[in-house]
């Protein structure tokens, strides 16, 4: 087999020439592979998020998981959780999914939502009371803050709906692009709860217009938040931009919608799936902001490196562990099949592309799979024109084949003048139809 | 009565006499279209006179005699007789003579088709027919009303080559777009059990395409046809139909022909099993539009097809996997078909019976040859010549009164 150099032209971390695949004997060269991926600890994970989505993504988790004690202990939190709130129609929700499992402390609590019921009614009360007046007034300030704190006072009790109507209806009465900003920002809060990703796409550009200079903090939001929405639109390239240019201020102050660990999470499996290795290197591997991120999430960052190295069992290996763990998280949930496979199938052509023939049996090793499942993948790869190659199933070997382009060329200005030939032809003929229809109406007219 | 007869004699010495230069035959001409109705009324007597004209000299007047001679009722033993004096005639005349008169000719020629297809001998009419079509044309290019009639001939007696001689002209110059329709449609017919299915191809989406205000039988049969002879020659069909397509056709032809483009669904999904239900569930439809043995072949072209793909990823491939693959039953049935496809051309491969494998090879086309060249070189000079055509056409027409009357409103 012919063994070259990888021909790419970057750096590689270590300087021996590694035979693609090959096993090293000896350990202490590699990286020892950090197996995480163990159960999620739900506390810890918990604690990354705060306020609606909180509940969210420990419903999420209840919903998704499979086992009855994890089941429970996210029941419980989201529980305690909610009771810190207003939001009865949750409560009451949860409360018939704990099931009376977790003993009489999780029961229902009637009291306690009824009383939270009547406050609400009150507080609404009184804050349609101070609305109409301000509108009397025509106060443009009081107006908007009137609106405002009706668009929390809903979103706290859960009528999202509501909740952004009336943020949006301070958009007549901001004044400053301050309260523009505020507006967008609490509108995309809003958004991504009910799941509605195009409105965070068009007041995340609205935000982005504004005339003022944002701080940083605000930029890093938005960005992350646009990454967000692109990768409910499966767009997965233009997200892992988005979460890459997040600048590293965005540290904690968003916990209400997204946690540092998920921009790395996010941002590094999307551009993993979807850039080529120039770019993988310039922007991921290479990007000081992005690896502060990066060090929160140690996994992820290992992988990114190993398939960057071409050590793809050991890349594989962290995404078969963390995958379990992904499954729960509430974004990622739908798009983790895809970008795995996205993954894979570009270890698979980055793997055989530096070579002119590749053995099968250490191809399969290195990828830790059989020869026949990993003849049918690069046969499904080869028809999609991914890999250029031909396969020897004899022997087993992957043969590297480049058009010729002369040849190719040949045939098709062959190709092509028959097929004008034979256009033309039928152009004419029918045209000499057309003709004749014409003078026999002209005639019959006549 | 025998007054008109008289007149006949005087207009036989007539044909005698101004026989001679182009002149005179114009002076003939008129007078023979004057006396049209005194033939029509001696139609029955005129048949002795004809031996008294020599079909070469005097084509003209013998064509008007004749015409009238057989616009009577003939009676079958009349008829074979007919036959061969019309073949005679049409072997024997002059072709600038008969062009003066062309409707005339075309009736007596119809006529003779009529009578060879009571005798049911089509062979008969096979050389007659060129000889007429040939006779008739203005130039190669021209498609006249005997067109289809003569591939109707080859197409029963199962005489494909004289069909296909004719086929090969390109045709640019219609008289009647029905004779077209039936041309084209024959046409395709011929080159389908000829196995030349790009011409056939080609015909048959010249009847498709052709622009007519209503729909005809001939082009829903011709509809059904082009869709089973692309899945056999281009391995895919496309239900859209081109921007210069008629709208009636485009709306309704599908109509017509639902399990051909069920058909082309289940090939389109590659699944041989399916393919074959699909056949199977509509046999007797196939079967009563002659269809059958199309579709038969539509389907084992997909067997050609699959292998094909295999082709462009494997290099060598075990006989066993190649029969997997394809859903075939053995390894010994897949050999039959690699090497079927080897000995047609349509693959290069070289099988080794020891180890069961089947090695995949370029395609040795090196395009350096002579030949290769020159078939570049005709090309480009078909295509000069179309263009020319084209820009004539294009002129002539900016030309044209009627053309210019109607874009100037």
């Amino acid at each position: 087999m012919d063994a070259e150099d990888e021909a790419t032209g970057h750096m590689i971390e270590e300087e021996e020439i590694y035979v693609n695949g090959g096993e090293d004997g000896d350990e202490s060269k590699r990286h020892r592979p950090i197996i995480s991926g163990e159960q999620l600890d739900i506390e810890a994970y918990a604690a990354l998020y705060t306020g609606r989505t909180k509940i969210s993504r420990l419903l999420f988790i209840a919903e998704k998981c499979g086992n009855a004690s994890m089941q429970l202990d996210a029941l419980r939190m989201a529980y305690d959780e909610i009771k810190k709130g207003e939001n009865t129609q949750l409560f009451r929700e949860v409360v018939a999914k704990i099931d009376g499992r977790l003993g009489p402390n999780y029961g229902p609590d009637n009291a306690w939502a009824d009383a939270v019921d009547r406050r609400a009614e009150l507080r609404k009360e009184k804050l349609e009371n101070e609305l109409n007046a301000y509108r009397t007034n025509l106060i443009k300030e009081s107006i908007r803050m009137g609106y405002n704190d009706f668009g929390d006072f809903y979103f706290a009790h859960g009528q999202l709906g509501d909740a952004f109507k009336n943020y949006v209806r301070t958009r007549d009465y901001c004044t400053t692009s301050k309260h523009i900003v505020h507006m967008c920002l609490n509108a995309i809060l809003v958004s991504i709860e009910m799941g509605q990703f195009t409105h965070v796409t068009s007041y995340v550009s609205k935000a982005e217009q504004s005339q003022d200079a944002l701080d940083s903090i605000t930029i890093a939001k938005l960005r992350c938040t646009a990454g967000l929405a692109l990768l409910e639109g499966k767009k997965y390239k233009l997200a892992a931009r988005k979460f890459l240019e997040t600048g590293p201020d965005l540290g904690n102050s968003y916990t209400e919608v997204i946690a540092p660990q998920d921009v790395a999470t996010y941002g590094g499996l999307c551009a993993l799936a979807s850039f080529d290795r120039a770019e993988l290197k310039s922007k991921v591997i290479d990007n000081i902001n992005f690896r502060n991120f990066l060090e929160l999430v140690p996994e992820i960052r290992e992988l990114i490196n190993d398939f960057y190295t071409s050590h793809y069992a050991s890349c594989l290996e962290y995404l078969g562990n963390l995958k379990a763990n992904l499954l729960l998280d509430i974004h990622l949930h739908d798009h983790v099949e895809t970008l795995y496979e996205q993954i894979r199938n570009k270890a698979l052509i980055q793997y055989t592309h530096p070579f002119v023939s590749v053995d099968l049996h250490m191809m399969a090793n290195a990828f830790n799979t059989s020869v026949s499942s990993l003849e049918k993948e690069l046969e499904a790869l080869i028809t999609n024109n991914q890999i250029q190659a031909r396969i020897d199933s004899h022997n087993k070997i992957l043969y590297a084949r480049h058009a010729d382009q002369r040849n190719t060329t040949f045939q098709r200005v062959l190709q092509t003048g028959c097929e004008f030939d034979r256009e033309v032809r039928s152009m004419l003929l029918r045209a000499n139809l057309i003709k004749h229809e014409f003078n026999l109406k002209a005639s019959r007219k006549h | 009565m025998n007054l008109n007869m008289n007149s006949v004699e005087t207009l036989v010495a007539q044909i005698h006499g101004l026989s001679g230069s182009i002149s005179d035959i114009n002076q003939l001409h008129s007078l023979l279209k004057q006396s049209e109705d005194l033939f029509q009324s001696e139609s029955t007597r005129l048949a002795p006179l004809l031996t008294e004209l020599d079909p070469f000299m005097h084509s003209l007047g013998y064509l008007y005699i004749l015409d009238a001679c057989t616009s009577a009722p003939i009676s079958k033993e009349q008829a074979s007789e007919l036959v061969l004096s019309i073949a005679r005639f049409i072997n024997l005349c002059a072709a600038e003579q008969i062009r003066l008169a062309p409707d005339k000719f075309t009736s007596v020629c119809k006529r003779f088709k009529d009578q060879v297809m009571l005798l049911e001998d089509p062979m008969q009419g096979v050389a007659p027919m060129l000889t007429a079509i040939r006779k008739l044309q203005l130039s190669s290019e021209h498609l006249t009303t005997l067109h289809p009639d003569f591939l109707l001939f080859c197409l029963l007696a199962k005489c494909y080559k004289p069909g296909l001689s004719i086929l090969e002209d390109d045709i640019f110059d219609v008289d009647q777009p029905r004779d077209f329709f039936l041309y084209c449609y024959y046409g395709g017919m011929i080159c389908i059990g000829q196995k030349k299915f790009s011409k056939a191809l080609e015909l048959l989406h010249n009847v498709v395409t052709a622009p007519m205000s209503i729909l005809n039988a001939i082009v829903v049969e011709a509809y059904k046809k082009y869709i089973l002879v692309s899945l056999i020659h281009v391995g895919q069909f496309s239900i859209s139909f081109p921007k210069y397509t008629s709208s009636v056709a485009q709306r309704n032809l599908k109509n017509f022909s639902q399990p051909y483009l069920e058909l082309a669904n289940s090939y389109g999904a590659g699944k041989i099993s399916e393919l074959e239900l699909c056949v199977q569930a509509h046999n007797e439809k196939f079967e009563f539009d002659k269809n059958l043995g199309l579709v038969k072949q539509v389907v084992s072209c997909m067997y050609k097809r699959n292998i094909q793909r295999l082709t462009q990823t494997y290099l060598t491939l075990s006989l066993q996997d190649i029969a997997n693959t394809v859903q075939l039953n053995s390894a010994k049935e897949a050999e039959m078909h690699v090497l079927q496809m080897i000995q047609d051309g349509e693959i290069y491969a070289t099988i080794n019976q020891k180890d069961g494998m089947v090695r995949f090879l370029e395609d040795p086309e090196q395009y350096k040859t002579c030949e290769m060249i020159e078939r570049i070189d005709s090309s480009i000079q078909r295509i000069m010549m179309l263009s020319r055509k084209l820009t004539d056409m294009d002129e002539q027409l900016s030309c044209d009164p009627l053309y210019l009357a109607k874009v100037s409103l």
